[in-house]
């Protein structure tokens, strides 16, 4: 029950945001000046700088591969929008996890993002008797706000730019959830990020605290019978500009061990490539360590994304 | 008695240098790295010519005296990174006052002014000092 409620709580969320570009437009007013040429600024306007909207991380906020990042996803500026789709891979020893996704950015201030994901079991399906490449579905809603700073222009001071978040996922087979132990299906994360470009270094450094009851992203259901608080959790990242088009960096991400095995902190090591701000592609090595009771699950991360 | 002079001599020169000297070098290292005052001058006046064939700009530089605003922004520049000018004008709020600039103009003169930097084959490393300078700009001349 108390889901369904939190459920409509986000729902009036997005509805609310959504509603904001309205109003936003019905309180501009014509220009006073005649002697100068109107221009036009259009709604997608494409106005920020290269690659300074991040990549679409794995529950499909604006971030790096696995840690979220204070930015809002796109290249709308605070007086556009942006809206990115992305499609991400993650093939490890024994799972592989398939997530295409959603996110639109509102006035560098709000970014709404969706993004479903496959979880295939692979051999493990087998063993656990539901079937070779046996596969579950997620669906991941999240809202972040950036609350205050700018990414680019605050050089000057120590000021990151800073947001807050919320993430809903809903997982289609609550049995199989049970069955591993999880308590609850679906669930909310909240969450906390500072990002900093050290722009005069080429480095950005990204933090984000997470408080959450999530096994293995949630991708595993939430909570467990003998642990179900909520707990706060680390994202780290470290991102070298090569160049305005190509980053290089390193992600660490801390999670609850609510299930029996025991789950382990996780890390990446990626290079992203941006085209131009229409597309943009991120490779990764991933270590999750200990998914359900298969140790050592490394492997590869790959995701497109494509935006306007 | 002598010995003693030389010594704090040296020891004077030594704290001068290490206040002077290095900081001095430090900033103008990013002055010389640009080319100095001709390579300074040759990047804005590439940045402004590419704002000219910028549709989402070029506006804004209807009834601007060109050549002047070359030479003005070629002197801020060069006071900006460290060099050998002093460039005391009315400040960026003022100048921009009226102009109905916004984050994506901002940006697209960035843009361009990465666009005449690489011409010129100033290294991204290098580039970044000049744009982590002038990114808190954009404070003062957006939506004044």
């Amino acid at each position: 029950m108390a889901f369904m409620h939190i459920r409509r709580a986000i729902s009036f969320l997005l509805l609310s945001m959504l509603a904001l570009p309205a109003a936003a437009v019905a309180q501009e007013t014509p220009g006073d000046s005649a002697d100068e040429p109107e221009r036009a600024h259009p709604l997608f306007d494409e106005g920020k700088l290269l690659a300074t909207g991040g990549v679409s991380q794995v529950e499909g906020a604006a971030g790096g591969g696995l840690s979220t990042w204070a930015v809002i996803g796109g290249y709308g500026t605070d007086d556009g929008i942006g809206v990115t789709v992305h499609e991400t891979f993650i093939g490890l020893r024994s799972f592989s996890l398939n997530s295409v996704g959603v996110a639109a950015g509102l006035y560098d201030r709000v970014e709404l993002s969706y993004v479903h994901q496959t979880f295939n079991t692979g051999n493990t399906g087998a063993a656990l008797g539901l079937g070779k490449n046996f596969k579950f579905d997620e669906d991941v809603y999240s809202a972040k706000l950036r609350l205050f700073g700018t990414l680019v222009y605050d050089q000057s001071t120590w000021v990151p730019q800073t947001a807050a978040g919320l993430q809903y996922r809903v997982n289609d087979r609550p049995d199989i959830l049970h069955a591993v132990g999880a308590k609850d299906a679906d669930g909310v994360d909240f969450y906390v990020a500072a990002t900093k470009l050290f722009l005069s270094e080429s480095v950005l450094a990204a933090t984000t605290l997470r408080f959450t009851r999530a096994n293995q992203f949630g991708i595993l259901g939430f909570g467990s019978a003998a642990h179900d608080g909520y707990q706060p959790e680390f994202e780290g990242s470290l991102a070298y500009l090569v160049s305005k088009r190509f980053a290089v960096g390193a992600e660490y991400r801390t999670k609850p061990s609510n299930l029996g095995f025991s789950e382990q902190n996780v890390y990446d090591l990626f290079a992203a490539y941006f085209l131009n701000k229409h597309a943009s592609v991120t490779l990764a090595y991933v270590d999750l360590g200990t998914i359900e009771t298969r140790q050592d699950q490394n492997g590869v991360f790959a995701s497109l994304q494509l935006g306007i | 008695m002598s010995r003693r002079i030389r010594q704090i001599a040296a020891l004077a020169a030594v704290i001068a240098f290490l206040g002077f000297a290095a900081p001095a070098r430090a900033q103008s290292a990013l002055y010389d790295d640009l080319g100095g005052k001709d390579g300074t001058a040759a990047i804005v006046g590439g940045m402004v010519d590419n704002a000219l064939a910028d549709d989402r700009i070029k506006a804004v530089f209807d009834n601007i005296n060109i050549p002047r605003l070359k030479g003005l922004l070629a002197e801020q520049f060069c006071t900006l990174v460290g060099g050998p000018c002093n460039y005391h004008r009315r400040s960026m709020k003022d100048t921009h006052a009226g102009l109905d600039l916004h984050e994506a103009d901002f940006n697209a003169l960035i843009e361009d002014l990465e666009a005449a930097m690489d011409a010129r084959d100033i290294p991204w490393a290098t580039q970044v000092k000049l744009l982590a300078i002038l990114a808190p700009i954009e404070h003062d001349v957006v939506k004044q």
